[in-house]
């Protein structure tokens, strides 16, 4: 059975001395452009943008809240899919991958909810309300903080990752749900302005500065999660012979 | 694929699918529970309870609210496109709240049929522009009694 070259690559990058390598140049190469196009999508969009015909200049939170809740979701999608490689393959690098995305997930999910409720209080009239998608959301939070309470509570490495894979597989169930809330129940958080068949419902130089924050800050989520890993694998291989020999040479 | 990799994937995927059924089947379950409002039609239709506080959503219609000179009181009338419910509200309006509107108050029905709130939340749609493009598109806008995101899809 000849291998692929997908599979070639799976088992390269899956040697975490060659990962470990890498990883400089990719974190590096996400880290610049995503910089540059959240802080000019967070520029434009509080500055540049006009104002709402409705709320003024309250909706410029929008560029703060969207790109979160996207990487709330995002985050969460990314760790099943490691999860389903970590419980399957066993491959360490996607365990890694699952310990270090889950506390900066649950930032980016704790910034939307944050960021939604200080512009609720003023537009609906409350800080917060139990409907499908505020709640979905807050759900998901627990679920990130429950794969972080899981990997400290288990001491064994490998049990804790397996534990975590598994939490991760099971709670993306949630992302649909978050997703399409406003569509499937009446909900007092609005439907969806960009992802919707029709062409998105809002004006284009309110949009652009949007989706360049939103790619943005994915790399930024792409590049801390790499950094998280690198200090995940160090601390997990730190008795192999090959971090041995790097500190020796480093020193 | 080896053998055991074939048979945990088939274990992972197996127990994904299960607890993805049981979970639509309770989210169907409790679909009812998980409205955040009912709407004014079913109000009128009597699909909603007389005795107990709810949440009802609808459009603010049009010229019809009313503020007293001396104390909070606002009185409004609260419609989708084929219902209408009037509305007494004392307190403070949250900052989206106008003519033609959708907000969302919690409150409970009067023997009379006035549902006097107590609370009082804007909705807010999902369209976003600049003022210039909203007035553009006043003209062929068109009466639309209820914005489609309010509709009930079930």
């Amino acid at each position: 059975m000849a291998k692929s070259a997908f599979m070639r690559w799976f088992h390269r990058f899956g040697s975490l001395p060659y990962f470990y390598g890498v990883s400089v140049p990719i974190a590096r190469a996400l880290a610049v452009p995503g910089v540059l196009l959240a802080a000019w999508g967070v520029y434009a969009g509080l500055v540049l943008a006009p104002a709402d015909y409705q709320q003024g200049d309250a909706f410029r939170i929008i560029y703060i809240h969207v790109p979160s809740a996207w990487l709330s979701m995002f985050g969460y999608t990314s760790m099943a899919v490691a999860g389903v490689v970590a419980l399957v393959w066993r491959l360490k690098l996607a365990e890694i991958y699952i310990v270090a995305a889950a506390p900066i997930g649950a930032s980016f999910t704790f910034l939307a909810l944050a960021t939604g409720s200080i512009w609720g209080k003023p537009m609906w009239g409350t800080w917060w309300v139990w409907d499908a998608r505020l709640t979905s959301e807050l759900i998901l939070l627990f679920l990130y903080l429950g794969v972080i309470a899981l990997h400290n509570a288990i001491e064994s490495p490998r049990t804790a990752a397996r534990a975590c894979a598994l939490l991760s597989v099971v709670g993306v169930i949630n992302v649909p749900i978050i997703h399409y809330s406003v569509e499937w129940w009446n909900t007092l958080h609005q439907g969806p302005t960009i992802t919707r068949f029709d062409r998105p419902a809002m004006d284009l130089d309110m949009l652009w500065p949007l989706l360049s924050a939103a790619l943005g800050f994915t790399l930024i989520f792409g590049w801390l999660t790499l950094w998280g890993m690198r200090v995940q694998l160090l601390w997990r291989e730190r008795r192999s012979r090959w971090v041995g020999r790097m500190l020796e040479n480093s020193r | 694929m080896t053998r055991t990799r074939r048979r945990r994937l088939l274990l992972v995927g197996g127990l994904f699918v299960g607890l993805a059924a049981a979970v639509s089947l309770a989210l169907t379950a409790f679909s009812e529970n998980l409205l955040y409002f009912y709407q004014p039609s079913e109000i009128a239709s009597g699909q909603v309870p007389t005795d107990t506080r709810f949440r009802i959503g609808g459009l603010v219609e049009e010229n019809s609210v009313e503020r007293n000179s001396d104390d909070l009181v606002v009185r409004f009338t609260l419609s989708d496109c084929d219902a209408s419910v009037p509305v007494r509200f004392k307190g403070t309006l949250p900052d989206l709240f106008r003519e033609g509107q959708g907000i969302v108050a919690y409150g409970q029905l009067e023997p009379g049929g006035d549902f006097v709130a107590d609370e009082v939340l804007a909705k807010h749609d999902e369209n976003y522009m600049s003022p210039d493009v909203a007035e553009a598109m006043q003209d062929d806008q068109g009466v639309s009694c209820m914005p489609t995101n309010m509709q009930a899809q079930r």
